[in-house]
Order: C-alpha cells, then structure tokens, then sequence
C-alpha cells in the first residue's frame, strides 16, 4: 500500500520528518498532525490532532505532537501536514507513521 | 510623427479614397491606454518602403475598425473609440527590419467569454495583410474585467489536488506508447502498467481519437478498468486523460459524457484542432460535471514556431486560461521539443499566478492580472527522463505534471518498473529539496542514494545517465542572450 507524497522512498527517520518539518515552518505554512484508521484515497478528512501549530517556529514542537499522536493511537497512520494561507491551500502532506502490521 | 487631429479625420473623410492609415487615427502615441483596453504587443516586419508608423498603424487598422479605402459610413460612428490606436513601436534590438507595435483595443470591441471573437478581430485579416512582410503577435493584457467574462479552468491547480490527494510535489504522467495501433485491451495493459508503478496519470496521445484499430468507447472501458485497479492496488488515487476530441461537438459530448458515467476523472482535449469554441463549451461542461480537463496543444507550432510570423505560445497560453483547462502542455527545456528556458518559465507563471509582472528577460511584454481567474497546471513532456528532474524540479517547483514518456515506456525492467523509477526520484528530489540541500548541484549523489533503495531507479539511471537534446531554440527572446539550456 503507498500513502502518496515520500511512500516511495524508505520510512523516513526522525531527522528526515524533523527536516521535512522545518521546510514547512521555513515557507511560512502552518503545521499540522492528523492521525486515521482508514488511509484510503479518498479519505479527505483524518482526524485532527489538535489544531494547526499556527505559532510553530520550532520543528521540535511539531515532533513532539507527532510523538504524542502515536503513543495515544498505536494503530493509526499519522500524518502531518502545511497549510499555506495565502494560497488558502494544503501545500503539503505526507505520512510520518504507519503502523508496523502494514508498513511496507 | 505629427498626430492625426481627430477633426483631421472628420474633415478628411469627406474625400473617398484610398488614405493612410497612420493619418486616421491608428497611430497616436499621446493615447494612454486605459486600464480596462485590451493591449497586444505585434512583432511587425514591414515591407521594404513601407514607413514603420504606417505599417504599424495599418496593423491597428486592420485588426479593428479599418479597411482599405474610406466609407461614408464610419461618421455614423464614434470611430475614435472603436479603431485600435498604436500607442507607442519599439525597435528590436539586432534587428533592422523589425519593431514591436503596441497596439491598444477599447473593450467594448470583444464579445464577452468568447476567444472565437477576440482571435477573429486581433489575428484575423490583419495577417494577411499585404504591406507587411510578416507579423507576430508577441503578447497580450487581458485586462481583468474582461478575463472575468470567461469561466475559465473547470477546477485550477488547489482544487485538483485537494480532489486528488496530492501534494507538495510535482505530478507525474506518462503517453501511452505507441500512441497508434494497440487494441483496446492491449493499450489499457500499458495503462495499468503505468499507474500500478507510482505515476498519477497516463495518457491517450492527441491523435488518439477513435480509429479502427481501436475505437473510443473499448479505449475508455479498459482504461478505466486499468485506472481503477491500479487504485486499488495502490491505495492512491489515479487518472487516465481520456482524449475526446472528435469530429462534431455533438460527439465530443457524448464521448466526455460517457467518460463521465464509468467514473473517469479527467478528459482531454486537443483544443486547437477542435478549435476554441468547441473547446470552451468542453470546459464549461467539464465544471458542471466535475471532471478534470486535460489540454493538448497539439497544431500549436504552425502557429508559434518562426520567430519573425504567426502567434508566440504565450498568447496561446493566455487564451487557453480564458476558455479552460486544468493542464496544459507547455514544452519543456531540456527535452526533445522547442522550449527556450525564460520563455518556458514565463509561461508557466502566466498560467500558474495571479499577477504576472512585464519582463522582457521572460518575453512578458505586459504586467497581467487575471483577477482570479482559476490557475492551470503546466505540463513538461518530451524526451524527459530521471537525469532532468533535479533541473525540471528546479524550473517549475511543485505544480508541474511531469511526463515521462519514452522515461517510463523504455524502462529495461518494463513499464510498471520505469514508473516507479521516476516516482522514487522525484521523492528523493523534493525530499533533499525540502531539507535544504543543494539538489542541482549534488543530483547525482540524490539520485544514487535513492537508487540504493530502489533497483528500478537504478536501472534508469544507468540506460539514461547521458542522453540530452541539445539544439538551439528557434524561439528567443529579443533582450538578452538566452541560451537553450542554461
């Protein structure tokens, strides 16, 4: 099963998703985790970990959030996401955590 | 240059007969355009003899209130406001026997929504015109108030991805091949090849139609059925352009209906052949039935190739913003078709943005805003492959479609394979990207890393490593030394 954007490269490890993070801070977009049980395509809403980290600077914050969202929900895909409001859009999106049984 | 007074035109009209054009109004650089005129910028070579302010103002003539020889007629109108006025030519730089003529167009001379109409008066006769040598039509301003009299794009790019699930990356396409000849089943194989690999599209070609080898509704059935499949394998969501140019409007609709009642998500037009009327009608269709239109420029270079005669693609593009569509092609750099670097970059933006500033460097001959008019994703394709994504990546950001044609279908392990191979390098790409790294410099290195995960980017790497198009442009821009591929 791939889960679009970076399902084709390896698992990223926390340094990669802490990276990856940073750039989403670094444009400007505001970060934000979500978490499901169901990652079909055409599931447009997961549910919200919290709101968006509007305030974000820190990319340790957003990890620490991801952290927290996978311990409160072993069997769930996380996910985070950047929100670009001056295009009013979802500019990015990937998955940082895939439960192991379907890890692939 | 004495302007023409316009009670020297009233008093002259009086005598019939054949008048220059530059002494009846068409040729007045005191005319300040008005923020709602529609500007185009011509690049005019006259011929020997003919003076340039004549030549130039016979071009505004001739695209709008003028013909050959004066009618009692006009002083039944107010001609001052409806004849295009010449406000202002330019020499082009290393160039003798050429200017740009800057030619401004009140509004109320063009139909509301219709390119039909604009391309009627503003490339219309005026081509064919006898005095000039040739002529160009290098740009456009669409003022806002008339590109909001078109629906424009069925979706634009934010809706799409939101509609697709994709984001914070380039898409990536791929033509079926052949592109004539394979059965419905065998063609909807190389489909469902293509998309279980990792691409987000694949495509009919643009002279995929419906001939006897293979007939348009066998096409679409297997297509879907590949397309659908392939989702289901992969739990990401993915499209065949459906291609439903034909020979009557009355077809089209039917073939797009259809494509539309089996679940397809995206049809394709070749919006030149069919021509813009027909096209728009096609892309309002494909709003109120929410599917996505994909647009093919296929006849664009009888029209934008030569430099000195015919139309410049970015007006192309600008008008293909006004009638509709979601991708369109727009060449690509590196590949193996025409594409000069600042011009490709300029047109992308024109069709991405919502205010594009004048830049010369670019071929921009005017500030444009499109008053938010919905956006069109640019399509890079032809003679692409893994060893360009670093610079197409570069070129275009995020919101691209990618096609790797011969990329994908020439793959050692087979298509599924060469897919997949161009996915994990476009990953890895956004990936370094993302990260800070500097990707076009250490690309190699990038794309070697990723391969070690991947034995089919490897297999790519190392069939394509080389292979390059480097020919000259025949299309530069005037300004500034623009090399091919920079």
């Amino acid at each position: 099963m791939k889960l679009e954007t970076f399902s084709y490269l390896p698992q990223l490890s926390e340094a990669q998703i802490r990276g990856q993070v940073q750039y989403i801070i670094r444009q400007g977009y505001a970060p934000a985790v979500e978490y499901t049980d169901e990652p079909d395509a055409y599931n447009n809403y997961w549910t919200m970990w919290g709101l968006p980290m509007f305030e974000a600077r820190d990319a340790a914050a957003v990890i620490f959030e991801v952290e927290a969202c996978k311990r409160a929900n072993p069997g769930s895909y996380v996910k985070v996401n950047g929100f670009d409001k001056t295009r009013q859009a979802q500019a990015i999106s990937f998955v940082v955590y895939a439960p192991p049984a379907d890890a692939d | 240059m004495a302007e023409a007074k316009s009670t020297d035109v009233k008093n002259q009209l009086f005598s019939a007969g054949v008048r220059e054009y530059r002494t009846m109004g068409y040729y007045n650089t005191n005319y300040v355009p008005k923020d709602t005129d529609v500007l185009a910028a011509f690049r005019v070579t006259p011929q020997a003899g003919v003076p340039w302010e004549e030549a130039a103002a016979a071009v505004a003539g001739e695209s709008s209130t003028a013909t050959w020889t004066v009618v009692w007629t006009d002083k039944l109108t107010n001609l001052e406001r409806y004849q295009a006025k010449c406000y202002r030519i330019e020499p082009v730089p290393g160039v003798d026997d050429q200017f740009i003529a800057y030619i401004a167009y009140d509004l109320a001379l063009f139909e509301e929504g219709s390119i039909a109409n604009l391309t009627s008066s503003i490339v219309g006769n005026v081509f064919g015109f006898k005095p000039l040598k040739a002529l160009r039509l290098e740009d456009m301003r669409i003022p806002s108030h008339y590109a909001r009299t078109f629906q424009g794009s069925p979706h634009g790019i934010l809706v799409e991805r939101d509609l697709l699930n994709k984001y914070g990356r380039p898409l990536l396409g791929a033509t079926v091949k052949p592109k004539l000849g394979l059965s419905g089943k065998n063609y909807g194989r190389v489909v469902y090849e293509g998309l279980r690999g990792g691409l987000d599209f694949t495509k009919d070609d643009e002279n995929t139609n419906s001939q006897p080898f293979q007939r348009w509704r066998e096409r679409f059935l297997y297509c879907q059925d590949a397309t659908s499949k392939a989702e289901a394998e992969t739990n990401e969501q993915k499209g065949h352009y459906l291609n439903v140019t034909g020979p009557t409007m009355e077809e089209i609709y039917k073939r797009a209906d259809f494509a539309k009642e089996i679940g397809a998500k995206v049809v394709m037009s070749d919006f030149l052949t069919i021509g813009w009327s027909a096209h728009t009608s096609l892309s309002i269709w494909c709003r109120e039935n929410g599917m996505l239109l994909h647009c093919h420029r296929a006849m664009h270079a009888v029209m934008d190739r030569q430099k000195n005669h015919g139309i410049n693609f970015r007006v192309l593009a600008k008008w293909l913003r006004l009638a509709g569509g979601d991708h369109l092609h727009t060449g690509t750099v590196f590949g193996k078709l025409e594409g000069d670097r600042n011009q490709v970059t300029g047109v992308a933006d024109l069709l991405r943005l919502d205010k594009i500033p004048q830049d010369p460097t670019r071929g921009l001959y005017f500030d444009q805003e499109w008053g938010d008019l919905p956006t069109v994703l640019p399509v890079a394709s032809g003679g692409i492959h893994v060893g360009h994504v670093a610079r197409l990546l570069d070129l275009y950001g995020d919101d691209v479609i990618l096609q790797f044609g011969g990329g994908t279908f020439g793959h050692p392990l087979g298509v599924a394979a060469g897919a997949t191979a161009n996915r994990v390098a476009v990953e890895a790409m956004v990936q370094a990207r993302n990260e800070g790294r500097d990707y076009l410099g250490e690309d190699k290195q990038i794309l070697a890393e990723a391969a070690k995960h991947s034995p089919e980017l490897r297999a790519a790497i190392d069939v394509w490593k080389d292979i390059e198009f480097n020919y000259t442009s025949t299309d530069t821009v005037d300004v500034v030394a623009s090399p091919t591929n920079a």
